[in-house]
């Protein structure tokens, strides 16, 4: 690996952290409960993107399938927690 | 670092620069969910990187384990399609929760300011 894709690799990492603490910042501020779950949804996705960069710095598919499994049980989570919102209770 | 060899220098190219596009996206898009104003400003920030930033990420993702594994690494593509199917579900969701708590909340601050009038 040349330089030029390490650092490029390392700074899209940096990147993303920076996007990861501000959707912290809104999951800690957030007025709403709505607020909260848009932040934890923004954060999985922002996770799941950090997992694919380090499977690319270490050159190992094993952290594609951890990639696979935050974007399945992410998706599972906000909606839940969506429908909560929406009606007060998960299955109806 | 890299035990599998080194790649041609267009691959390395194409996918530094594509890794750092997409974290630049999804950057821009939580940037946004901190810096505007009200919910229903918001919640269009974060779809900038559940769609441009994932695709560029995941673009990035196959190019290199394709150049590098001398096979076609399609597996990538496969998050990206799944993120694009999900994530509106999501935010229609969402949306939906928000436009209901608000009209309650409102329903609610209106009956309290004067309860005969319901």
């Amino acid at each position: 690996m040349t330089p030029v894709l390490f650092w490029a690799l390392k700074g899209a990492l940096f990147l993303l952290a920076v996007a990861m603490l501000c959707a912290l910042a809104r999951l800690l501020i957030g007025p709403t409960a709505q607020d909260r779950v848009m932040a934890l949804d923004c954060l999985y996705i922002n996770g799941m993107l950090m997992m694919l960069v380090l499977g690319m710095i270490y050159a190992s598919n094993v952290y594609f399938e951890a990639a696979l499994l935050i974007a399945l049980f992410g998706f599972v989570g906000s909606t839940a927690m969506a429908k909560f919102l929406l009606r007060g209770e998960v299955i109806e | 670092m890299n035990p599998m060899g080194a790649l041609p220098l267009w691959a390395e190219i194409l996918t530094a620069v594509f890794a750092v596009l997409g974290a630049a996206f999804a950057a821009i898009g939580s940037f946004g969910l901190v810096r505007l104003p009200t919910f229903f400003r918001r919640i269009h920030a974060p779809t900038l990187g559940a769609t441009l930033g994932v695709w560029c990420i995941t673009l990035a993702t196959g190019i290199y384990f394709s150049v590098q594994g001398l096979h076609l690494f399609l597996h990538a593509g496969l998050i990206a399609l799944f993120v694009a199917l999900t994530a509106p579900v999501t935010t229609i969701f969402l949306m939906r929760a928000a436009l209901f708590r608000e009209r309650k909340g409102n329903r609610e601050a209106a009956q309290a300011a004067s309860p005969d009038d319901a």
